[in-house]
């Protein structure tokens, strides 16, 4: 390929590209600006560095401390109770209760979030209605999501859903992975909205014209071309969502009891038994062992800590895989 | 869009310039450059590449239609027949309301909530507001200025028209015979036969817009609707495009929308000159090139305004 190089002022000759080294070609220099712009760079420059530092420690500062305190018996061993380190065992029952949390909470999320983008960019009528359900998307995602287990509190202790968690003569518990993963879907929710809306807003309108231009309809349109097209910003919306679930703390301390362990309900048909009783994640499992918490053993918080991270990063290397495949598929020219 | 021996661009004048006051009529070099008169120039130098049409039959018959988007009315009691046989072109100056009209004949323009249409529009003598919108669509089918396959391999490119909505029943090996088939008439199948199930999107522009046509005709239409279609291509895709859509004047009706004057004149049998919404001139291709009845007409096709 020839070297772009910059057309020369006339009446000047071309200067010849320096020997030895291949020319890369004309590229601003910052050696011209105003001292202002140069400060300016160099401090966009300090701040980008800073926080890959940043970044960059924490991941290599969990890795190490993982490696050294991540016994591979307290993925498979429960929390128990006991007076050493030794004694008090794993945290299988945190990380099954994470991957439950996870896998209810983005079941509900999912076929929701995208329900209502899909609604939203391709149908959105009334406008009235549509701008209703936009504010409320909004609203969701700026309530803390200890807000959010209260309000959970309040539902799930009621009589009527006294089948989705422990009760008791009359007296619903309201706590049970139902309870926390019905409140977590709401968390991923407005993620999965967002990124799916964004995803189907990028699609160029002469791409739906032309599936209904042959006839289909909106349905059909939504279904073969538009969601399979938003696909990658479907992933990276659930992973964000997923991300969050498996972060939070405060709905998992409220609404899911913050066990030690699961605590299934007595006679009920698994793993309907398991799923109405109280149990615990790794977010809480990781407070739990943190010296602030009552177990405090920090060594086990940063191996539980170490795992969680290892599941973030693994959903983010997955979000990936999906948008390099879609864009090997390739894209519209503009 | 120049092919190989293709003449020089038209080209706009300056506001300062006179208007060409040469005549214009059969022979005469309209090339718009304001009096320096090149050897060749104008349309009498453009090839036409068509023969006269064999044979015409009239598909639709566009009456009376005018087309508001609330107040502003962008199409004004346009009435004008499409017949197979033929290619129409339709030409005029950005906003003219050519791509409305194009859109309302298989009903897109009913996607824009505010567009309203008064008039009427007939394919094969049924009104088509009495037809249903998909099954009209499917009638009268429509390639858009930008090349646009949906992200999926060329065959299911032409399998998603053919196969019933959302579904995916039909089998594949049932399908290939139609796909084949419409991949030949946008002469397409040569060039892709191997490389079926490749990405739609890693083809051509040129390639990506004959898939469009080769869409477009696989529910087969008796209508052809062309916005622009080679807007978006270089010339030699242009020329290829343009050789197609003659080809196919015989099994459908064309109606083409074109900015390109040397294009339409290369293709069309009959061209329709809209400006500001109203029908200026219908015209056989010749006679509106080269004896414009209008004087708006022979303004625009020597590139006084635009």
């Amino acid at each position: 390929m020839e070297p772009s190089v910059a057309t020369p002022p006339p009446g000047r000759p071309p200067a010849a590209p320096p020997r030895g080294k291949a020319p890369t070609g004309a590229v601003e220099g910052s050696a011209t600006w105003s001292v202002l712009d140069r400060l300016g760079l160099a401090f966009c420059w300090a701040l980008g560095l800073l926080f890959c530092a940043i970044a960059v420690a924490i991941v290599v500062y969990l890795f190490l401390q993982g490696v050294k305190f991540l016994k591979l018996d307290q993925l498979t061993t429960p929390a128990a109770t006991g007076f050493s380190e030794t004694q008090t065992g794993g945290f299988s029952d945190a990380l099954v209760g994470t991957l439950i949390v996870a896998t209810m909470g983005i079941a509900l999320a999912l076929p929701t979030g995208i329900a209502i983008a899909v609604w939203l960019v391709e149908y959105g009528r009334p406008a009235a209605l549509a701008r209703v359900t936009e504010l409320t998307i909004e609203a969701i995602a700026g309530i803390p999501s200890i807000v959010l287990a209260l309000f959970g509190t309040v539902i799930f202790s009621s009589t009527a859903l006294g089948f989705l968690s422990r009760s008791n003569e009359g007296v619903v518990f309201g706590r049970s992975f139902f309870a926390a993963a019905a409140m977590l879907s709401l968390v991923a929710l407005p993620l999965v909205v967002a990124s799916t809306r964004q995803g189907l807003e990028s699609i160029p309108r002469h791409v739906r014209e032309a599936s209904y231009a042959v006839g289909k309809t909106k349905a059909a349109t939504v279904r073969r071309i538009l969601l399979p097209t938003a696909r990658p910003q479907v992933a990276t919306g659930m992973i964000l969502g997923l991300g969050r679930i498996i972060g939070d703390t405060a709905i998992i301390l409220v609404l899911l009891g913050a066990t030690q362990n699961f605590a299934p309900v007595e006679g009920a048909v698994f793993p309907f038994d398991y799923l109405r009783g109280a149990g615990t994640t790794l977010t809480n499992f990781v407070y739990e062992a943190s010296p602030t918490g009552n177990l405090n053993q920090p060594q086990k918080a940063y191996a539980a800590a170490f795992v969680l991270l290892l599941m973030v990063l693994g959903l983010n290397a997955a979000a990936d895989l999906v948008h390099r495949r879609a864009r090997k598929a390739g894209t519209w020219s503009h | 869009m120049e092919s190989l021996s293709a003449p020089p661009p038209i080209r706009r004048l300056d506001p300062q310039d006179p208007p060409p006051a040469r005549e214009v009529g059969p022979g005469a070099t309209t090339n718009g450059n304001g009096g320096a008169a090149p050897a060749r120039g104008g349309f009498t130098a453009a090839k036409r590449r068509v023969a006269a049409p064999r044979f015409s039959i009239r598909r639709m018959e566009v009456d009376e239609v005018s087309i508001h988007y609330g107040a502003k009315a962008a199409v004004k009691g346009v009435s004008l027949p499409i017949r197979q046989g033929e290619v129409l072109a339709l030409i005029g100056p950005s906003g003219c309301g050519k791509t409305t009209l194009l859109r309302s004949l298989n009903r897109l323009t009913e996607l824009t909530a505010a567009a309203r249409l008064s008039g009427s529009i007939r394919l094969d003598d049924v009104d088509i507001r009495l037809i249903e919108p998909t099954l009209l669509r499917r009638r009268v089918t429509m390639v858009f200025q930008q090349p646009n396959p949906f992200p999926m391999s060329v065959f299911d490119n032409i399998a998603y028209v053919l196969r019933e909505q959302g579904s995916r029943r039909t089998k594949k090996k049932a399908l290939a015979p139609r796909v084949h088939s419409a991949l030949q008439r946008a002469g397409l199948f040569e060039e892709v036969k191997d490389n079926l199930s490749h990405p739609a999107l890693k083809l051509s522009g040129g390639q990506q817009q004959r898939l469009c046509i080769a869409r477009a005709l696989a529910a087969e239409p008796e209508v052809l609707l062309l916005d622009e279609p080679c807007s978006a291509l270089d010339p030699q895709s242009t020329a290829v495009i343009e050789d197609l859509i003659v080809k196919l004047r015989d099994d459908v009706a064309v109606v083409i929308v074109t900015h390109n004057l040397q294009q339409a004149y290369r293709i069309a049998d009959h061209v329709a000159f809209m400006y500001l919404g109203d029908l200026v001139e219908y015209n056989s291709a010749t006679r509106l090139f080269n004896a414009p009845a209008e004087e708006r007409t022979r303004e625009y096709v020597s590139g006084a305004f635009g």
